[in-house]
């Protein structure tokens, strides 16, 4: 267990050195320099007019399929990974188990893809 | 080199999902106006052959997968059921979906995962097969009722139901995470061996589990205190959606239902009996009571729903195996009545445009004798009137509850269905008794009639040749209650 | 064993701020932001406890996925979030009650913590330990062999939220012109130009 966890000391210090730094720099821009804030200066910067609205417009929904879409390959690809390292142990049996859930995964995909739900118009 | 698992036990539910994929190929590769034809066809076809191998494989207890998939005659019972539901509302829906601009073909592939998610609820022997058996068939569903995209009442439906199902998933987790904390083990064999003869087992973590995990599953038989979503979405859902809804699912999740309570938890009953009676009772009172203001048919038929499961729970609440034989009776006889009436609310249509409300039905008997004697017949059965089926399922029922000394539940339920009938009568009423305002069309379709036909005489002619369906309801109860 | 400790309540609190901040901060956009703060925090977490894969998994599934979907899906609604937390003091009774009843069954769990002791003995898969196998591999002896019923149902979980997905968000517009590569690679100069021999002073 403390093996393991050595092995993470370098991305905490790394974190702790990479907070460190943001955070400084931050306090030192906000501590040292002159700040002498209008609200013309805070205002939103629009290609020299005035905004025209809120920055939020809505999206369109297909966003939301290809990112559901996304979601579905991501969580597909994160199986294959205990798979890939106990390959040698699982033998045969667990080969084709990854194999039959990769084909239910492609039968979806050969459906989006007739359906056109990857293309973009 | 693992050995291969004993798959056969799974055989009907593996053919299932492999003929969802296959339909869903046959579906796309085909054109566009014949693919819902020909899926549909196929789709019925493959829920008839699981049927078929689903009894015919039935023979005896077999616990396969490591331990986490079972079948015995309870879940042949249960399937067979489910599968029969599933059927004839996809042969009933044909006409609807043509009509009512939800002519895809992914209709009946939905339904077939729905159901495949449902055999698994009714095969699971582990607390994770029952959580994923639940959303393979939670999610085909929440689908279901988001068909009719461009309707606003369906989306809403697809969507409330969405978020409500979502939160109590979260519930029924949170209480397996629980009980599996304080037991260390998910598989029912083992939490039953955990239980038996143990009064000091059930430390008060493991009681809230239990209790997270009921409410759970009481949402999804839509049980009083966790109903909210029902009438909205039964109004909203597609008509066939809606009578998908009453009667697969509802019979899935109360299988779920007794054979969590019953098998891994049955050692705690005292625990698990007071929660049980309470929200069997709300049930059945909310269901006598809200009724009655309804004006919208789909709606009535959401509280009956609701007030059916009431029912059924108290059969549950006796904890014994007439209790549970009583609630099989029960489910058995509520599959048929419920597609029957479902079978009658389709035809409701004038001018091709489909009618929701109560009042619409005023009489319909001049115009549709045939559909009106339906209507009659279905309503006296819900309502619970000899010599029509539905007396008998709640007389099993009753008789059970006072065999385990419940009476008050037994006569809370006798006065709620009384209160029942009051809505039930009202509708036959209108049928026949009111003035026809505007006639339904004609004709109502082979199908529909077949089914409300068939539906109407097995429901009136229960009480002459009773012995098939109490059989094996008797063999699966048995095999809950072994020794 | 100190740095564990630090570590362990470094995260346990800046995971509880974040959590806080999500149902706290005015703008929706920032909730997100705080939730994938919360989600690394929890990685961290998994990671103190050893689960090294539960945590590789949280950062690529939730943040990389399930945050960007939940960005979407605030950018998708078109709800004015200021007005619609104008009844947030109105519940706060309500919600405190059911809040504070929650705690205290929490309280009562913990409070009752006995395990049953055949609880160990009757446990599926023992964890083999750490510094023989790693925790990936350990999952990955199991889910492919012996719980292949419930990895192949995830399987057709996954497919069943394809066609949903698709189901209910796929419109096809009218009137959009695709482009047909096949169209283009199999055309010839022939179809493409048009040589017209114009005489002088006439015209086309």
């Amino acid at each position: 267990m403390d093996e393991l966890l050595r092995e993470y000391l370098p991305v905490l210090i790394f974190l702790a050195i990479a907070i460190g730094i943001s955070v400084a720099m931050l306090l030192a821009s906000g501590i040292l320099a002159t700040q002498k804030p209008d609200s013309e200066k805070l205002s939103a910067y629009e290609c020299g007019f005035e905004a025209f609205d809120d920055a939020r417009s809505r999206f369109d929904v297909r966003f939301y399929l290809v990112a559901i879409l996304f979601i579905i390959f991501d969580l597909e690809v994160a199986f294959l990974f205990p798979w890939a390292i106990s390959l040698g142990k699982i033998g045969l049996f667990g080969f084709w188990s990854m194999v039959i859930f990769l084909g239910i995964l492609t039968i979806g995909f050969v459906y989006e893809w007739r359906k056109g739900a990857l293309e973009w118009e | 080199m693992t050995e291969l698992p004993d798959m056969l036990a799974a055989g009907p539910e593996i053919f299932l999902a492999v003929m969802g994929m296959v339909l869903m190929m046959v579906g796309v590769f085909s054109s566009e106006k014949r693919a819902l034809g020909i899926v549909s066809g196929l789709a019925v076809a493959s829920l008839v052959v699981t049927l078929a191998s689903v009894v015919w494989m039935a023979d005896g207890r077999i616990v396969a997968f490591s331990g986490l998939f079972l079948t015995d005659s309870f879940a042949v019972f249960m399937k067979t059921l489910v599968l029969l539901g599933a059927v004839l509302v996809l042969i009933m829906s044909e006409n609807y979906i043509q009509r009512e601009g939800m002519a895809r073909f992914e209709f009946p592939v939905l339904v077939i995962y729905a159901t495949v998610g449902m055999m698994m609820m009714i095969s699971a022997n582990d607390l994770i097969s029952l959580y994923i058996g639940l959303e393979l068939q939670s999610l085909s569903l929440y689908v279901l009722a988001a068909f009719q995209r461009d309707r606003g009442r369906s989306s809403e439906a697809g969507l409330k139901y969405f978020v409500l199902g979502a939160l109590s998933s979260c519930l029924l987790l949170y209480g397996c995470s629980l009980i599996y904390g304080f037991t260390g083990t998910t598989q029912f064999e083992a939490l039953a061996v955990l239980f038996t003869g143990k009064e000091s087992a059930a430390s008060p973590g493991l009681v809230v589990g239990i209790v997270f995990l009921s409410a759970g599953l009481a949402f999804k038989v839509s049980a009083v205190p966790f109903h909210m979503w029902t009438p909205d979405v039964y109004e909203g859902a597609p008509t066939p959606v809606t009578a998908f809804f009453a009667v697969a699912p509802k019979i899935a999740a109360i299988a779920l239902f007794l054979r969590v309570m019953l098998e891994p938890f049955g050692g705690l009953i005292d625990e698990w009996r007071q929660i049980i009676v309470l929200i069997s009772v709300a049930s059945m009172v909310l269901g006598a009571f809200a009724a009655v203001a309804q004006r919208n048919i789909k709606r009535l038929m959401a509280y009956s729903s609701i007030g059916h499961v009431g029912y059924a729970l108290v059969g549950l609440a006796s904890g014994s195996e007439a209790g549970l034989r009583g609630v099989l009776i029960y489910m058995a006889i509520y599959l048929v009545m419920n597609v029957g009436a479902f079978a009658c609310i389709l035809c409701m249509q004038i001018n091709g445009r489909m009618v929701e409300q109560i009042d619409d039905l005023a009489g319909s008997a001049k115009s549709h004798p045939m559909m009106a004697l339906g209507i009659l017949v279905f309503m006296f059965s819900l309502a619970g009137i000899p010599p029509m089926a539905g007396f008998f399922g709640k007389f099993f029922i009753f008789t059970a509850a006072i065999e385990a000394e419940l009476y008050t539940l037994a006569i809370i339920g006798v006065v709620s269905s009384v209160v029942g009938a009051f809505y039930y009568l009202r509708i036959v009423k209108i049928v026949y008794f009111d003035d026809l305002l505007e006639p339904f069309d004609k004709p109502i379709g082979r199908s529909l009639g077949t089914i409300m036909t068939l539906s109407g005489v097995v429901t009136i002619l229960f009480f002459l040749y009773p012995a098939p369906i109490l059989d094996s309801a008797s063999i699966a109860a048995a095999a809950l209650f072994p020794g | 064993m100190i740095i564990q400790a630090l570590a362990f309540y470094l995260f346990a609190f800046v995971a509880v701020a974040a959590g806080v901040l999500v149902i706290a901060s005015r703008n929706p956009v920032h909730s997100v932001l705080f939730l994938i703060l919360a989600f690394f925090n929890g990685a961290g977490l998994f990671v103190l406890l050893g689960a090294e894969f539960l945590a590789m998994i949280l950062v690529i599934v939730y943040v990389g996925a399930v945050a960007v979907l939940f960005l979407f899906v605030v950018m998708m609604l078109d709800i004015n979030f200021v007005e619609l937390r104008s009844g947030f003091l109105q519940y706060l009774p309500i919600g405190g009650l059911v809040g504070f009843i929650l705690l205290a069954e929490l309280l009562v769990v913990v409070g009752g913590w006995v395990i049953v002791p055949e609880a160990t003995s009757v446990a599926a898969a023992p964890i083999p330990p750490i510094d023989q196998v790693t925790n990936t591999e350990a999952i990955g002896r199991l889910i492919y062999t012996k719980y292949i019923y419930l990895f192949q149902a995830s399987g057709l979980v996954l497919l069943v939220a394809m066609i949903g997905a698709i189901v209910l968000t796929l419109r096809s517009r009218a009137g959009v012109r695709r482009q047909k590569i096949s169209d283009q690679v199999a055309r010839r100069p022939g179809e493409a130009i048009e040589v017209v021999k114009v005489t002088t002073g006439s015209g086309i």
